[in-house]
């Protein structure tokens, strides 16, 4: 129903229809993002399922040590949770995830691994935001020339294959321990989170250059203009605060794709250092036991799917209660 | 049409400027040290080092170096065109390799396109048509779900229950067509159904979406308000404008995916673009690494110029806009 009136132009004011009318009152943008958004049972679930992992994440060595009794890399029941033949041991009383090939805690890892997906991801995406907000701000508020070289850069960067380029900054950042750039970037947590960040700016810079150029046009900002407001105070005081939803918004669909990014990398063993527990190493560990023990495969991946859903489903209830027209 | 077509041979030049730019500084600027070490491999020798430093020019002023790279490119080595450098690993051009592996990666790719655009445009147009059923629900959950799902954490689940499991699956590794047709079959279809999943699952959101929203347009209210049937309606004046855009995702989806399914190519051992890069990056082998970057880099550039002359055909507002 709101849609329709919305299709017209008219503003969308208090309950529409169905109800009594008498009393019309007006809603803030937040007021109705955020009615639609407490109707969205599935965000919801995401949202729990995020705080829950979030939750473990801080808290996994609390937890590795009083529900396990053990860290990411104890070995001491290595003996035990080994077979003959070197092969790890399933789940058990002690070890309710099993074990992996070195005779570890799968489950203290599991939960580890949490930590560094979501801080690999949550840094990365904080990296990108900066990037992308500031270049896609100047992009739309300032125009012209400078505008098509930022956006044609974004084009460019979003039509690369990208797990190709990251591949190869891995390989170049590792060919030393120095790391790469003079020393600035190390391999390993760093350099994961440098090449993530240089690869998702660009999907933040389109949709705030796209934000932008419409709220440019809108009569605040000329008012703005006409007190003799500078362009900079313009831009972070007036545009700014008006980008902040979208920017929560497309922030929320990355973090799941950065947290993919980092598995992958890892996967591939380029991620993160060999001792740093990550869901994407652990799944390659366990591409090569895959008869012997598959829990190695299925716990992990069962994580890692669960985080990027919740992220997933959070990100589109915030994106349809924002923007209901957006085609659901 | 003609100046829409130079528009675009202008803007292929600059991307490709800035993809060779781009490699440059990866691969020689941003390594520590001396990059003829980085390039001759793991254990590298005294006359390899030298070999490496004729060939890339690396004794020469950093923008020559530069020209040097981006004129081996495109005017081709000592080794043919386009030059693509020397393994030192391998002791061999990297060029006869890369296309070897590239044949792989195409059957790879052709397969799994064809099985993505079935699934994905059909679930999407159904989807659309009966929004809020019980039909719709279950297709956008299941695609949110293949969104979601890294397609290497799939392709291990779906290797441990058709292979270890069910035993329908052969497993991983690669049969050429040529020696064996039902083996190379049975090895790829694996491989198409977990390389196809995300990207159908992709298909069929955005198929749906666009569908939903041009059935919102005036003129579909006009043709059905003119007592078109709704097959008509939907099949002539919705379909045509809601698929249109996927010319445009497929084209580059499909050369990314040219560029080497590194992922899915790993977890099935399937020896193609992507396994090539992996292995060479182990092996420190950075040449190999530079030339499957570039070259696949420069294929997208060209097949996004093929698909934007095609949208240039198939839709007007394009060139003249």
């Amino acid at each position: 129903m709101s849609q329709a009136i919305e299709d017209f132009g008219l503003p969308v004011q208090g309950p529409i229809s169905g109800q009594d009318t008498e009393q019309v009152e007006g809603r803030t943008p937040r007021q109705l993002f955020w009615l639609r958004f407490r109707q969205d049972k599935v965000a919801f679930v995401g949202l729990a399922v995020i705080l829950l992992l979030t939750l473990t994440a801080i808290f996994a060595p609390v937890i590795a040590d009083k529900v396990a009794h053990r860290g990411p890399n104890d070995q001491t029941l290595a003996r035990e949770m080994t077979d003959e033949f070197g092969l790890p041991k399933g789940p058990n009383e002690t070890y309710i995830f099993g074990a992996d090939k070195a005779g570890r805690d799968l489950f203290v890892r599991v939960i580890y691994g949490a930590r560094t997906s979501l801080l690999v991801a949550i840094v990365a995406t904080g990296i990108s935001v900066v990037i992308g907000v500031t270049l896609g701000m100047i992009a739309g508020f300032i125009g012209g020339k400078i505008d098509t070289i930022i956006s044609r850069l974004i084009d460019v960067i979003l039509s690369l294959p990208l797990l190709l380029f990251a591949i190869g900054i891995a390989a170049a950042c590792s060919t030393s321990k120095e790391g790469c750039l003079g020393g600035r970037i190390k391999p390993g947590l760093g350099l994961v989170v440098f090449i993530i960040a240089a690869f998702s700016w660009p999907y933040i810079a389109r949709i705030v250059r796209g934000n932008t150029l419409s709220i440019r046009e809108k009569e605040f900002i000329e008012a703005s203009r006409s007190l003799g407001a500078r362009n900079s105070r313009i831009m972070f005081r007036e545009v700014l605060p008006n980008l902040v939803a979208p920017i929560i918004i497309y922030a929320t669909l990355i973090i799941p794709n950065n947290i993919i990014f980092e598995a992958a990398l890892s996967f591939l063993g380029l991620g993160v250092p060999q001792k740093t527990p990550s869901w994407g190493r652990m799944l390659s560990d366990a591409s090569r036991l895959l008869e012997v023990a598959p829990w190695m495969m299925i716990f992990p991946a069962l994580f890692l799917v669960l985080t990027t859903l919740a992220f997933n489903l959070l990100g589109d209830g915030l994106r349809d209660a924002l923007d209901p027209r957006a085609g659901r | 049409m003609g100046r829409y077509i130079a528009r675009r041979l202008l803007y292929l030049m600059m991307v490709v400027l800035i993809i060779t730019l781009a490699t440059f500084l990866i691969f020689y600027v941003m390594p520590p040290g001396d990059p003829a070490v980085a390039f001759a491999g793991k254990t590298p020798t005294p006359e390899v080092i030298e070999q490496v430093k004729i060939q890339f020019g690396l004794d020469k002023p950093i923008h020559v170096q530069y020209l040097t790279f981006v004129r081996n490119i495109f005017l081709g080595d000592e080794y043919g065109w386009p030059g693509l450098g020397f393994s030192f690993d391998t002791r061999s051009p990297v060029k006869e390799e890369l296309f070897t592996r590239a044949a792989v990666t195409m059957q790879l790719g052709f397969g799994a396109a064809v099985l993505w655009l079935l699934v994905g445009i059909s679930v999407g147009i159904v989807s659309a048509l009966r929004r809020r059923t019980m039909v719709d629900r279950a297709a956008m959950g299941f695609a949110l779900f293949g969104v979601s799902a890294p397609v290497f954490a799939v392709g291990l689940f779906a290797l441990f229950v058709f292979w270890q499991q069910l035993d329908w699956s052969p497993g991983t590794g690669y049969v050429p067509i040529r020696e064996d047709p039902g083996e190379w079959l049975a090895h790829m279809i694996l491989p198409w159904a977990v390389l196809a999943l995300q990207y159908a699952a992709f298909y069929a959101r955005m198929v749906r979406g666009n569908l939903l929203e041009t059935l919102g347009e005036d003129y579909i209210r006009t043709a059905r308000a003119k007592g078109l049937s709704e097959r008509k309606v939907i099949g002539k004046h919705g379909l045509r404008s809601s698929l249109t855009p996927v010319v445009t995702i497929f084209g580059l989806d499909f050369s990314l995916l040219l560029g080497g399914a590194v992922l899915t190519e790993s977890v099935f051992n399937i020896p193609g673009l992507g396994q090539l890069v992996i292995s060479a990056v182990n092996r420190s082998d950075i040449p190999v690494v530079l030339a499957v970057t570039v070259v696949a880099a420069l294929f997208v550039t060209f097949m996004s110029l093929v698909v934007d002359v095609i949208y240039g055909f198939l839709d007007p507002r394009v060139r003249l806009s």
